[in-house]
């Protein structure tokens, strides 16, 4: 991460590079994107994330030129950027597919933009032997496109995409065709190479958590609409919404009715015949509305005897065990039904397990573990 | 390798004796020394002598040769330009109504086309010659270029050209110099397809030719109305000859091509 406090977007000084404002797309019957107003800072490694049919690929075709508003405005370093062509955008793309021109070697896929740009042939050559650098291809500059690996074929993608050095670099599920050991190795190096360039990135995703390891802030998009934009601890731990609560990560989410109890402090009825839980919140609930309690599974303690000073407790009996090696999920099923996810590491090997099926257990967390959220 | 059974080895030499045994028979009779065709009285290359001296065939050759040329070349220049706009254009109105339209030239008989072009250039008083049969022939043969090229258009990536835009290039930059290098297998084999149709067209031809111009299949054919000279076995044979050449020249090429490719991936497939 970075090393100094980087957070243009908490500074009301800080002009934005991209502005969002006001933007609709409509295809046809279809609303892509719906009155959507967001602004992205320079050097942002800025992540678009959602299921996919929610709009973050047209987002990101608009920025690059291939689509235009229906209605709004898009500025790119303070200018509408609607009128202009996407080959004459300071801003670069890198394709899902890589969009590898296979009739080119590597070298000359990589040299394309530059050529474009009428720069001396001294230049071009200098900049593409520093970007085969860059990406750790120089050895492989000669091949074409299908002599490489499936690794090699994103970074030369990459290269492309950041030779010309665009004020703005578009990543399209960058990741999505490695397996998972050389996304994770490759994405540790994308935000490497962000640094080290000074580049802003926006990624599109739908996965959470290549999200969460390589933005500065993640944007939770669905249907069309923006549900938060914040840090990737921030979207983890207090998401304003079931709906981002659920999409990232694990969560246990308990459907109750608020009754204020002291500062800030409520209790949630949930189940007939259930102890109320206790929750701290300063999102204000009106006594009796509708909440919906939102906690992770690795903020449940899950113990043989009541725990003395739980603030909330309940028992219950182990129904499944998921290994996971590093950590294991219970699902602790309550006497009305209800499964609820507990989530410890693996500090001892397995055959220590001190649960085991059917055992009869205490599930427990504090009043500031969860998260209290509106219908 | 395998050895044929019995019933396989009649069913091939069967099948091959039905598609050869004709043309091994003119090609026999064109080495033939007497002038009548069905006698066979030694062994001579006198007719393939007397052919070069013949002017009236090697000027219908040329004529021939050229009117496929230019037809061939504007056909995949047309047809080329038709398939992108249809694959590529979106959708326009009328859209579905040319990509049907483009089709029905294939399926048209010849008399029907030959006769409209004829009826066309009499109207508008072109003079005809060379120039009608090349137009004549870039009409029906560029349809089958379209068809070629936009099978391959179709397969074709769409990211690659946003790619080339987004690099820089305009669009007629980027159908120059990505597009058109991709597709150019499909263009060169649309651009022999027309040249092999207009050099075995009569029909068309016939309609659309004047006296100034005559193609070798009308010469033949008229030839032959008057009985066949050994002559015509003759040019017939260095006609089988081309054609065998390129046929076999051009799968060469493309074997080739597919070898190369193959050992490729398979390097990079080790090198990972």
């Amino acid at each position: 991460m970075q090393s100094s406090k980087f957070a243009p977007w908490d500074d009301p000084d800080a002009k934005p590079l991209i502005r969002f404002r006001n933007v609709t797309k409509r295809f046809g019957e279809f609303t892509a994107i719906d009155n959507l107003t967001l602004d992205i800072y320079e050097r942002e490694f800025f992540a678009l994330l959602g299921p996919s049919g929610c709009g973050k690929t047209t987002m990101m075709r608009m920025l690059a030129g291939f689509e235009n508003p229906t209605e709004g405005v898009i500025e790119l370093a303070g200018q509408d950027i609607a009128p202009v062509p996407p080959n004459k955008r300071a801003v670069n793309m890198m394709f899902q597919s890589y969009a590898l021109f296979p009739h080119l070697s590597v070298w000359d896929n990589i040299a394309f933009g530059l050529r474009r740009d009428r720069m001396s042939k001294q230049d071009i050559e200098k900049r593409v032997d520093e970007m085969l650098r860059l990406v750790r291809l120089e050895k492989f500059a000669k091949r074409k496109p299908h002599q490489i690996s499936g690794g090699q074929r994103q970074r030369v993608a990459l290269a492309r995409s950041l030779a010309k050095a665009p004020k703005l670099l578009l990543l399209d599920e960058p990741l999505g065709a490695l397996d998972k050991k050389l996304r994770q190795d490759t994405q540790f190096e994308l935000m490497d190479i962000q640094e080290k360039t000074g580049t802003t990135f926006v990624i599109v995703t739908h996965d959470q958590e290549e999200a969460m390891t390589v933005a500065s802030r993640v944007a939770v998009m669905d249907q069309g609409q923006l549900m938060q934009v914040s840090t990737p601890d921030r979207i983890y731990e207090t998401p304003n919404s079931v709906y981002v609560a659920d999409f990232i990560g694990d969560v246990n989410i308990i459907k109750g009715r608020a009754t204020p109890d002291g500062e800030e402090t409520y209790r949630i009825d949930w189940a007939e015949g259930q102890q109320p839980l206790i929750a701290k919140s300063s999102n204000g609930f009106a006594s009796g509305q509708t909440c919906h309690l939102a906690i992770r599974p690795e903020k449940v303690t899950i113990s043989s005897e009541r725990p003395a000073d739980a603030a909330n407790a309940l028992q219950g009996r182990v129904h499944d065990i998921a290994y996971l090696g590093n950590l294991s999920t219970y699902h602790v099923e309550l006497p009305n039904g209800t499964i609820i996810k507990a989530q410890t590491s693996n500090t001892r090997r397995i055959s220590r397990r001190t649960f085991t099926w059917e055992d009869t257990v205490w599930l427990s967390w504090t009043a500031t573990a969860g998260v209290l959220l509106a219908d | 390798m395998n050895r044929l059974s019995w019933f396989n080895t009649v069913s091939l030499t069967l099948g091959f004796a039905f598609l050869y045994i004709p043309m091994v028979i003119l090609i026999v009779y064109s080495f033939n020394e007497s002038k009548l065709v069905t006698v066979w009285a030694g062994f001579s290359t006198k007719w393939y002598g007397e052919l070069l001296g013949n002017d009236a065939f090697l000027s219908a050759a040329w004529v021939t040769l050229k009117v496929a040329v230019l037809s061939s070349t504007f056909a995949t220049v047309l047809g080329t330009m038709g398939a992108y706009v249809l694959v590529r254009g979106g959708r326009f109105m009328g859209r579905t109504l040319f990509s049907g339209m483009i089709y029905a030239p294939l399926v048209m008989p010849e008399v029907i086309t030959g006769l409209s072009l004829l009826l066309l250039f009499i109207g508008i008083g072109i003079e005809r010659g060379v120039m009608t049969i090349v137009l004549a022939h870039t009409t029906f043969s560029m349809c089958y270029v379209s068809v070629v090229v936009s099978s391959r258009l179709v397969t074709f990536d769409r990211s690659l050209e946003e790619a080339a835009l987004d690099l820089g290039c305009s669009p007629a930059e980027a159908f120059r110099l990505v597009t058109l290098p991709i597709i150019a297998p499909a263009v060169i084999s649309g651009w022999l397809l027309a040249f092999t149709l207009s050099l075995d067209d009569l029909v068309i031809a016939s309609f659309t030719s004047g006296p100034s111009a005559t193609t070798l299949p009308i010469k033949i054919f008229s030839a032959v109305r008057l009985g066949v000279s050994p002559e015509i076995n003759a040019l017939s044979t260095i006609m089988i000859g081309i054609v065998t050449v390129g046929v076999i020249s051009a799968s060469l090429i493309s074997k080739q091509a597919l070898v190369r490719q193959k050992r490729d991936e398979q390097a990079a497939a080790r090198a990972q």
